[in-house]
């Protein structure tokens, strides 16, 4: 550990992977938890998948392996298939799911094809471009964290200025609109942002599992916090720690592909997150819920021993555990009951096995009785 | 329009309105004029088109022919002067946000493009709480409300806007009987206070109690007018397809409604 903290400061292939990691993952990350919030969450992998044809195209109407052209040519391609996502969705009867993935498959299935006859073509053997596909980390130049850097910092900026917009737009835009702000424009401005927070991460994640980078991080940090500002910035850092860490344990080790390093390590923080985060996380849940349902099963027996003795008369006089059970929906687990209750000096076992109300439990009955004859 | 002059005292003209969603109309021909300062309950079955008039009257669906002024301009002139309350449905009350946050977005047709809110919006989003009965609730996450309280905050939201014209859609839908009151009691304030108020309103019931104007809608505008003469019982045959069961009050001017079936289902 101490090593590779040590070779991040000295070295400079592993500086400069793990700023782009950075980079991508903060502007992924921030983005993201605006797509989670808005259910775009499909629309990231279908925009993601679509971006490789641009990739490829751009190389070859270009020639150029220059990161900026690249990008551009995928932002397009990502853009388009957007666009064509709401074309198909508002033009014809096709549901909103059955068009991402039209639009997905067709885009992936025409940029495979272009990437092969690439790889075909004598001038461009090293053409490079299949990295496209899973991510390499270690191939990342300074000129690329600058193109990343170049498209990372307006997207963040134009992201805290609309702040307010974007908020009101993933809330309640029909209100929005109501109340003169262009909520269309800025759907559009959203989307056009998640479309280049995806795109600087293709290189190092790859187009495939990019979409990983935008849902994962949005989806963990909405575990730990109810608030807006707060589920950003800390969907940015889980983006950013997971790009750093995958991007820096696969380029230490020869032939580890970047995209999937980086969406093992986001799917560790997602699965604590959705485990042991306060109040929504599923251990919580489990242990509240085992609690509520013992303290409720206590309480049915004691409401039902409350009302044997209503019906003697008298709180004092005992019954068998069985008659207590039958009444209180079986006897399995009746005895350890009766014990927890007993612990609670709710109820008391006489010399011969029976057991009846103490006094405090009396009144406990009492009111549970009340509570079941009001709510 | 250019009689507006004549008109200064309506809220709302609506002239041949008609709105359809591919080829089936869900208003036709929709004409209407409601005076400034009444409280108005609009009323019809299911499908009836109320929560779409009021979409069209705000501009958020585009008709296919007719035309809609308030205050005698076209909506987008007079945007703020128009406050909206939507169903509490419509949007995710698992947002990440709280209720002084919800409340504030009444205010962001003030600050315009960019700015954010500050002390003076947080005061008055405190206020309007206050008015709502809902002061204590500021600080809370909005997942925590009850559907009444989701209603009092969203209420809350448009009162900040402090608007002259209110469009309420269903504000009285599955709301616990304290919100009821609390709403209702608004509702008369605004009424003191000039304002002008339509609610999509569900219970046939409540209405000559709740409201001093109805309109009675199924596709088609049924009646438009005072309560007292116009929520008769041929009225509201016409508007639910005689699907509905009346006893006539003996000291009553207006039927009273006992049951009233929903209308036709739509498809």
């Amino acid at each position: 550990m101490s090593d590779i903290l040590r070779l991040l400061i000295t070295d400079y292939t592993l500086r400069t992977v793990a700023l782009g990691a950075t980079v991508l993952g903060v502007t992924s990350g921030a983005l993201g938890a605006f797509a989670v919030l808005r259910r775009q969450a499909l629309l990231g992998d279908a925009v993601s998948h679509a971006t490789l044809p641009g990739i490829a195209l751009a190389f070859l109407l270009t020639q150029s392996k220059a990161p900026l052209v690249l990008l551009v040519g995928a932002a397009i391609a990502g853009w388009l298939g957007t666009l064509l996502v709401l074309a198909v969705v508002n033009n014809t009867r096709i549901k909103e799911d059955a068009a991402l993935g039209l639009i997905l498959s067709v885009f992936f299935g025409g940029g495979l094809v272009l990437l092969t006859l690439i790889q075909k073509m004598p001038i461009a053997t090293q053409a490079g471009l299949d990295k496209f596909l899973f991510g390499q980390a270690a191939a990342l130049v300074e000129s690329d964290v600058i193109a990343m850097a170049v498209l990372a910092v307006p997207t963040l900026l134009l992201t805290a200025l609309f702040w307010k917009e974007f908020k009101l737009l993933s809330f309640d835009p029909e209100y929005g609109a109501t109340l003169g702000f262009k909520m269309r424009t800025m759907d559009i401005l959203l989307t056009s942002l998640i479309v280049i927070a995806i795109v600087i991460g293709l290189q190092t994640v790859g187009v495939v599992l990019m979409s990983a980078m935008i849902v994962a991080p949005g989806a963990a940090a909405r575990q730990w916090t109810d608030r807006l500002s707060v589920m950003v910035i800390l969907s940015a850092l889980f983006g950013a720690v997971s790009g750093v860490t995958g991007a820096v344990i696969s380029s230490t080790m020869a032939h580890l592909p970047t995209g999937p390093t980086i969406v093992l390590v986001v799917s560790v923080i997602v699965v604590i997150s959705l485990a042991f985060a306060p109040n929504r996380g599923l251990v919580w849940s489990y242990l509240r819920e085992r609690r509520n349902r013992s303290r409720m099963r206590l309480e049915a027996v004691l409401g039902n021993m409350g009302l044997m003795a209503r019906q003697h008369g008298q709180q004092t006089v005992g019954h068998t555990s069985s008659a207590i059970g039958a009444m209180s929906g079986g006897r399995i687990g009746i005895d350890a009951r009766l014990r927890d209750l007993e612990q609670d000096k709710l109820v008391v076992q006489d010399s011969d096995g029976l057991w009846a109300l103490t006094e405090r439990g009396n009144q406990k009955a009492a009111e549970i009785m009340q509570r079941g004859v009001t709510e | 329009m250019s009689d507006s002059g004549a008109k200064q005292d309506l809220a709302i003209e609506v002239f041949d309105l008609t709105v359809a969603y591919r080829d089936k109309p869900v208003l036709w021909d929709i004409d209407l004029e409601v005076p400034e300062g009444v409280l108005m309950a609009v009323v019809g079955p299911n499908g009836a088109g109320k929560t779409t008039m009021m979409k069209s009257l705000l501009g958020l669906i585009k008709p296919a022919a007719g035309q809609v002024r308030i205050f005698g301009k076209p909506y987008a002139e007079v945007r703020s002067e128009v406050g909206y309350v939507p169903q509490r449905g419509t949007v995710d009350w698992d947002f990440p946000t709280t209720v002084i946050d919800v409340v504030m977005m009444g205010a962001y047709a003030n600050l315009g493009w960019f700015k954010r809110p500050g002390r003076k919006e947080h005061e008055a989003a405190l206020h309007a709480l206050d008015r709502v009965g809902m002061k204590p609730f500021a600080d809370r996450q909005i997942s925590q409300l009850s559907g009444g309280q989701q209603q009092r905050v969203f209420l809350a939201r448009a009162l900040l806007q402090d608007a002259r014209l209110y469009l309420m859609d269903e504000p009285f839908q599955g709301v616990d009987a304290t919100t009821e009151r609390a709403i209702i009691d608004i509702l008369r304030e605004m009424r003191k206070e000039g304002k002008t108020v339509i609610v999509v309103h569900h219970d046939l019931q409540t209405v000559p109690e709740y409201f001093d104007w109805v309109t009675l809608l199924n596709v088609r505008r049924i009646a438009s007018g005072p309560v007292e003469d116009v929520f008769t019982e041929d009225n509201l045959r016409l508007a639910y397809g005689g699907k509905i069961a009346f006893i006539t009050g003996q000291n009553h001017d207006h039927p009273e409604v006992v049951e009233a079936m929903e209308g036709k289902e739509e498809v």
